[in-house]
């Protein structure tokens, strides 16, 4: 059985940084777009890393800023100061 | 000396804002500060393995709780400034608004005040702080979400008594019961009720597809309150999973208490969220995502691939989610219609869906629409063409368990009505399927108790007998302007003088 992890952001100026950002670090990831919202999912796993991300928005970037965009998620959650990670084992 | 000031990285500074501000009393017994914590039979034998994997600590927690207030605030003076109530796809669709403020919000601040006492049993730090954290965030949520509707409060009826209603209408004692169930238990089962059974693995159904709904039907400011709570439910749901993970990992003697809790916290909430499956199918003109296609991604696809990583502590999906999948191809229809007929008892209208939105629930639900809902329907709206729109007199029997009126119909067979009963110490009891009758059965002397609205109003504890008195004087709902038919109504008027369209009824006097 397949096992999707998912992240949804809201649609606005930060995520889209954050979505190419996750898109570029998990090519396996499909980006869904509806309404006001950005959902992206993925086999088993997604990371998020703060340094795609810094490259992305050329300035220092916080993992925990995520959190302001962040609408919903699936999956168990790993945090540290480098990286976010969504997976199911 | 050379002071060295190394930043603490994220899991240092978590470690030192929870585990390292628990301590062992030593003048007080520990079971007297926390005599809660064991009688449901749940063991703990080692709390510090409580993992929090957000790690948020509070200078970044109200840093950014505040960032996430800037911006709602700011969204909020934009829509009233602006009039942001005239730009919505239909007026129709502040009724959905009715019944979030009404039947939502309120369980909010329950949930602020489940979590604050909650979050008091537990000897472990570490679920503590967690559950003060979103203890705070919930107050939030109610507060927010009664500041983004007060703007329609001023141009719409029905949303001028929330908490009022709460306590007392009819249908509203089925989000009210819910969370008095769950409050109401011990320590443990309020978090796998709460944490893990709703907010993991069932609110996305309301707070995602559902606000991807309200902007698509214009409406920015609940959009935003919704966006902007669900990114705490982020962190909610997170904790959901923890708790659950950790409770297993504790002793095996827990896996079969929490799974008898999650089966009963699955079917109560599944319930509960009827309400949002008609919310989504009927009460959004511009419609995003059918109830069964948000069921499908939300609970088969996402709580699928959460049960089998369950699996290996022993735990299976709920009991009854068989019967729930089977029941996304009816759930809304038959709570639309029942809402339809008893539309004089409610702080919302309903209507007939119009044609083109009857084509659409052909299409979503081409299994049943048109066989069993879209001929009612049309019985319906002939008998309105006729000057005879259909209210049902008869007070409905409500489940003791659910507190929803035994509408719904048997898996597998959409004609014939679900319905279970048994006797206890030499009283009937009445039961909407059989998962209602078996959580009555585990603990009969908790729901014997349960403030049944039908029940109340024939012994006469709802200031009069007929449904006329209850509504007007019992419930505060203003006859004639928040109940009734859509169509003719005050909003209804209000609404097309907005779009400039002249009310039918002043047609007819001009001429």
């Amino acid at each position: 059985m397949s096992q999707l992890v998912f992240i949804v952001f809201q649609d606005n100026d930060d995520s889209r940084y954050l979505a190419e950002a996750v898109m570029d670090d998990n090519p396996h990831a499909e980006m869904q777009h509806q309404p006001a919202m950005i959902r992206i999912q993925a086999e088993k796993r997604l990371v998020m890393n703060r340094e795609t991300m810094e490259e992305k928005l050329g300035r220092d970037w916080d993992v925990q800023e995520m959190l302001i965009n962040v609408i919903s998620i699936g999956g168990n959650v790993d945090e540290d100061d480098d990286h976010f990670i969504l997976e199911w084992k | 000396m050379a002071v060295q000031n190394k930043k603490l990285n994220l899991k240092d500074k978590y470690q030192y804002l929870t585990r390292d501000m628990g301590w062992e009393p030593t003048y007080q017994k520990k079971k007297d500060i926390f005599p809660d914590e064991d009688f449901e039979g749940i063991k703990i034998t080692d709390w510090s393995q409580w993992e929090d994997p957000f790690r948020l600590t509070m200078d970044s927690y109200w840093k950014y709780q505040a960032e996430k207030e800037k911006k709602l605030y700011a969204i909020f003076d934009a829509f009233a400034q602006n009039n942001g109530h005239q730009n919505i796809s239909d007026a129709r669709y502040v009724n959905a608004l009715k019944l979030f403020l009404t039947g939502v919000s309120p369980l909010e601040h329950a949930a602020f005040q489940g979590y604050a006492k909650t979050g008091r049993q537990f000897s472990g730090a570490g679920a503590r702080v967690a559950c003060q954290m979103q203890a705070i965030d919930e107050l939030r949520h109610s507060q927010t979400q009664q500041h983004a509707m007060s703007h329609y409060n001023k141009h719409f009826n029905g949303l001028h008594d929330a908490a009022h209603m709460h306590d007392r209408v009819w249908f509203l004692s089925v989000p009210k019961s819910f969370f008095d169930d769950a409050r109401t238990a011990g320590p443990f089962e309020f978090l796998t009720a709460i944490s893990f059974s709703f907010e993991y693995v069932l609110t996305n159904l309301l707070f995602v597809p559902f606000m991807s709904g309200a902007a698509y039907n214009g409406d920015m400011a609940t959009v935003t309150f919704g966006f902007s709570a669900q990114s705490d439910e982020a962190r909610h749901m997170t904790l959901g999973l923890e708790v659950i993970k950790f409770i297993l990992e504790q002793h095996e003697d827990n896996v079969p208490i929490v799974q008898r809790w999650i089966d009963k916290w699955f079917w109560r909430g599944f319930r509960l969220l009827s309400l949002v499956s008609m919310m989504m199918d009927y009460m959004l003109p511009n419609k995003v995502m059918s109830w069964s296609e948000a069921w499908e991604v939300y609970y088969e696809q996402n709580g699928g691939a959460l049960f089998k990583d369950l699996e290996r502590y022993g735990i299976r999906p709920p009991k009854y989610q068989d019967v729930a999948n089977d029941a996304k191809h009816h759930l809304s229809h038959q709570l639309w219609t029942t809402f339809y007929q008893y539309s004089q008892a409610t702080n919302f209208h309903t209507w007939i869906p119009e044609k083109e939105e009857m084509d659409w629930m052909s299409e979503k639900y081409p299994d049943t629409f048109d066989k069993y809902y879209r001929p009612r329907y049309e019985h319906l709206a002939k008998e309105a063409a006729a000057g005879r729109r259909f209210y049902n007199n008869t007070l409905p029997q409500l489940c003791q368990v659910c507190q929803v009126p035994t509408l719904f119909t048997e898996m597998g067979a959409p004609t014939k009505l679900s319905h279970r009963q048994l006797k206890y110490e030499g009283e009937r009891y009445h039961f909407c399927s059989e998962a209602c009758c078996e959580i009555f059965e585990h603990e009969p002397e908790k729901y014997i108790q349960a403030w049944l609205p039908v029940h109340q109003i024939y012994q006469g504890n709802c200031e009069g007998a007929d449904v006329e008195t209850v509504v007007q004087k019992y419930y505060h709902i203003n006859i004639g302007e928040d109940n009734f038919e859509y169509l003719g109504s005050p909003d209804h008027k209000r609404w097309l003088s907005i779009k400039g369209v002249k009310p039918a009824d002043e047609d007819k006097n001009a001429a």
